[in-house]
């Protein structure tokens, strides 16, 4: 028999394989999560459920599933709550070696930056716990995108509602934490962009117990000239619940207690996020919060990254994430797309209180040449990372 | 047209309110999503006459193919309701599955498909024997739904999914499945049932397809100078028997779009209220309105013109509209 040219192969073996039923499409996505203990706090009767993020990427997952199966797609996700770091980075070093190159990161910033590198420039890596504005202003790994809004971007939210109230004289009251000095940073840049006047800025020191004081000790603390509004930068949560209602004047309070910007909110329900938001419920019996919400993008992400190119390799989803072609539902009134500059996810940014919806930014009337969206965060020009080049 | 018994209504008082219900000129039923009433305008004189209340969140709602009946979804009860058109009341309730959305009834006048949204399933219901047939499959909150004008086929939309999910009524299994843009709200066959019109709320785009071969014979966008286009999210969509044109309510970019069905090409925008979502033509294809829900209210277009000429001010958060001719 003489040998079949080339071609004529190539030709038998696609029929061959188009005769076989048809694999299913395995996807499997790590999710690791590792957040630090952020030390005690005056105000623990509400803290944040443990399973913040993991709970996301599982309805993530679920919902990649239920469009999956009509392509002959399946998705799982390995997830671990890790203890340490140490094991946060065990357990990175074992997906890699089950062949997983697909991962969501809810992890500290420092950290992050450590595992992207870890897992190298072919795997693909989301970051739904790092707020912090370095990561998309100077500090880029080409493979990372991020679905967690900046600091830059949840302060950019709040000081152009501000802007547009005409509260423009705030009094600032900072946290001691680094996180809290980074939010102050962030606040700092998005009042003189938006033109919000920072009045009076005053480190919270006092360490007396505001559970029997509050009233005695936040009046006094806050009194000062006239303020339009009180800024409150207290990410953890330690003194900044018991801010409103306690002020020296009769004024509202903003930031991260009292209204604050957030990427999401159990108080969403326009443009079919009841839809997710019950659907969250049923299964975990607990509301979506923000930290949920990014790791649910993330994996969805990936899911529409797949059933749009029909495969998962890491390397052209990311490619095809970062195109003009990806856009992603994300129950926030308009399409989601990626920056292709530091591959952060544009996104409306809520502004809540703890029962009710207020506004979403960006607020109507900051324009920008390109999307609105961008008023929100680092602009392109304004960043030193490239990730698309 | 029948002015007296309109004229003389206002006069009655009472008298009027007993007649009211034997309809004497096509009247349109708005559901008011937030307000758990339909609102009934008078086609002739563009007034709401009558407000009725319903089942919790009234959203999708359809005529019975000999005009006696109306469906209506009232999502948050999980039920369908039935309402008499004569006496103008809820004389019935399907099973509905949960979180009834949108449905649309096969010719046979007996067979309603019904999205559940939060549970990706769809229902088929017996409006006769009010049995459940079947409950089908589908991706992530279904949405629109319609039936092919020859009856063999249900297309169901999902809204998470992205997909077109083909249901072969006969055996009421899923077919096929069509990927289309971001967050596919409404479908809707030609006349003729040649091709079936979708659009994507979140992608922009009104995506058709040919029926026969299940393949993308185009996908339309819109643009309107002055408008965002993360703005432009098209929902409803309403084809004219002729053939000739095909309107699209592009949400909260608050236009309709009027598109040429034969060529795909935009011809023009026209203003209407805020957040238009669903339409439904007037009995002889003259008008068409609009539910606006953001403003509460809805506008009426003259199709001839393709003019807005006049708006009516309904329940809060108006979300479907039906046209019901005068049986005279």
């Amino acid at each position: 028999m003489r040998p079949m040219r080339p071609g004529v192969a190539l030709i038998a073996a696609v029929i061959l394989l188009t005769a076989l039923p048809v694999q299913a499409l395995e996807v499997t996505v790590g999710y690791i999560q590792w957040q630090p203990y952020q030390g005690p706090v005056l105000s623990t009767t509400l803290t944040k459920p443990e399973d913040a993020g993991l709970k996301g990427a599982e309805l993530g997952v679920d919902d990649n599933n239920s469009t999956g199966r009509f392509m002959q797609q399946h998705y799982t996700l390995d997830a671990v709550v890790a203890d340490s770091r140490d094991q946060a980075v065990n357990e990175l070093r074992r997906m890699q070696q089950a062949g997983i190159d697909l991962f969501v990161l809810n992890v500290p910033a420092d950290l992050l930056k450590q595992m992207t590198e870890a897992v190298g420039p072919h795997a693909l890596v989301f970051n739904a716990g790092a707020e912090d504005d370095s990561l998309r202003t100077a500090d880029c790994p080409p493979n990372l995108l991020h679905t967690v809004p900046s600091r830059a971007m949840l302060t950019d939210a709040l000081a152009q509602w501000l802007a547009k109230r005409q509260w423009n004289e705030a009094f600032l009251i900072t946290g001691p934490t680094d996180n809290d000095k980074a939010w102050v940073a962030a606040f700092h840049r998005a009042a003189k962009r938006f033109g919000v006047k920072i009045v009076e800025e005053k480190p919270w020191t006092f360490d007396a117990d505001l559970r029997r004081t509050a009233s005695a000790e936040l009046p006094r603390f806050t009194q000062g000239d006239d303020y339009d509004v009180v800024v409150v930068a207290d990410e953890r949560g330690d003194f900044g619940e018991y801010v409103p209602f306690n002020t020296w004047l009769p004024r509202p309070v903003v930031g991260t207690q009292g209204m604050s910007p957030e990427a999401w909110h159990r108080s969403v329900e326009n443009w079919g996020a009841g839809q997710l938001q019950s659907r969250f419920e049923e299964k975990t019996g607990r509301p979506m919060i923000s930290e949920d919400y990014a790791a649910w993008a993330a994996v969805r992400a990936i899911g529409e990254g797949v059933i749009r190119t029909k495969q998962a390799k890491a390397t052209d989803l990311r490619t095809y994430l970062l195109s003009d072609e990806f856009q992603l539902g994300g129950f926030k009134g308009r399409k989601l797309t990626f920056r292709t500059w530091n591959g952060q996810l544009r996104q409306p940014i809520l502004l809540v209180h703890p029962r009710g919806l207020v506004s979403i930014s960006p607020q109507e009337g900051f324009l920008h040449p390109k999307t609105e969206l961008d008023t929100l965060g680092y602009d392109e020009p304004e960043s030193q990372c490239r990730i698309a080049d | 047209m029948k002015p007296t018994l309109r004229q003389l209504g206002p006069a009655l008082g009472l008298t009027a309110a007993l007649l009211a219900p034997a309809a004497v000129a096509d009247l349109a039923y708005v559901s008011n999503e937030k307000d758990n009433t339909l609102s009934v305008i008078d086609m002739d004189s563009l007034e709401v006459v009558d407000t009725l209340p319903v089942g919790k969140r009234p959203r999708g709602i359809l005529m019975s193919k000999d005009h006696t009946l109306l469906y209506i979804c009232a999502s948050d009860d999980d039920t369908v309701q039935v309402m008499d058109l004569k006496t103008r009341k809820i004389i019935d309730t399907l099973p509905s599955g949960e979180d009834p959305e949108q449905f649309a009834l096969h010719p046979n006048n007996r067979h309603l498909y019904i999205s559940n949204e939060d549970d990706a399933i769809v229902t088929v219901v017996d409006v006769k024997t009010k049995d459940v047939l079947a409950q089908i499959d589908v991706g992530v909150e279904p949405e629109g739904m319609a039936v092919s004008p020859d009856g063999k086929w249900a297309i169901n939309t999902t809204e998470t999914s992205n997909m077109l999910h083909w249901i072969d009524t006969e055996t009421m299994q899923l077919a096929d499945n069509t990927m289309v843009d971001q967050r596919p709200r409404h479908v809707e066959f030609t006349h003729d049932g040649s091709q079936a019109w979708a659009s994507s709320e979140i992608g922009g785009t009104v995506t058709v397809v040919d029926v026969a071969s299940r393949k993308i014979l185009k996908d339309l966008s819109f643009k309107i100078r002055g408008v965002h286009p993360d703005k432009i999210q098209p929902v409803g969509v309403k084809l004219t028997k002729d053939g000739q044109y095909a309107f699209v309510a592009l949400g909260p970019a608050n236009h309709v779009a009027v598109v040429d069905a034969k060529t795909f090409e935009v011809l023009d925008y026209i203003l209407v209220g805020g957040r238009v979502w669903h339409m439904d033509f007037s009995a002889d294809e003259s008008q068409l309105l609009t539910t606006n829900g953001v403003t509460g209210d809805v506008s009426v277009i003259d199709v001839d013109d393709l003019k807005v000429i006049k708006s009516i001010k309904v329940g809060r958060y108006p979300w479907g509209v039906v046209v019901v001719p005068d049986p005279a």
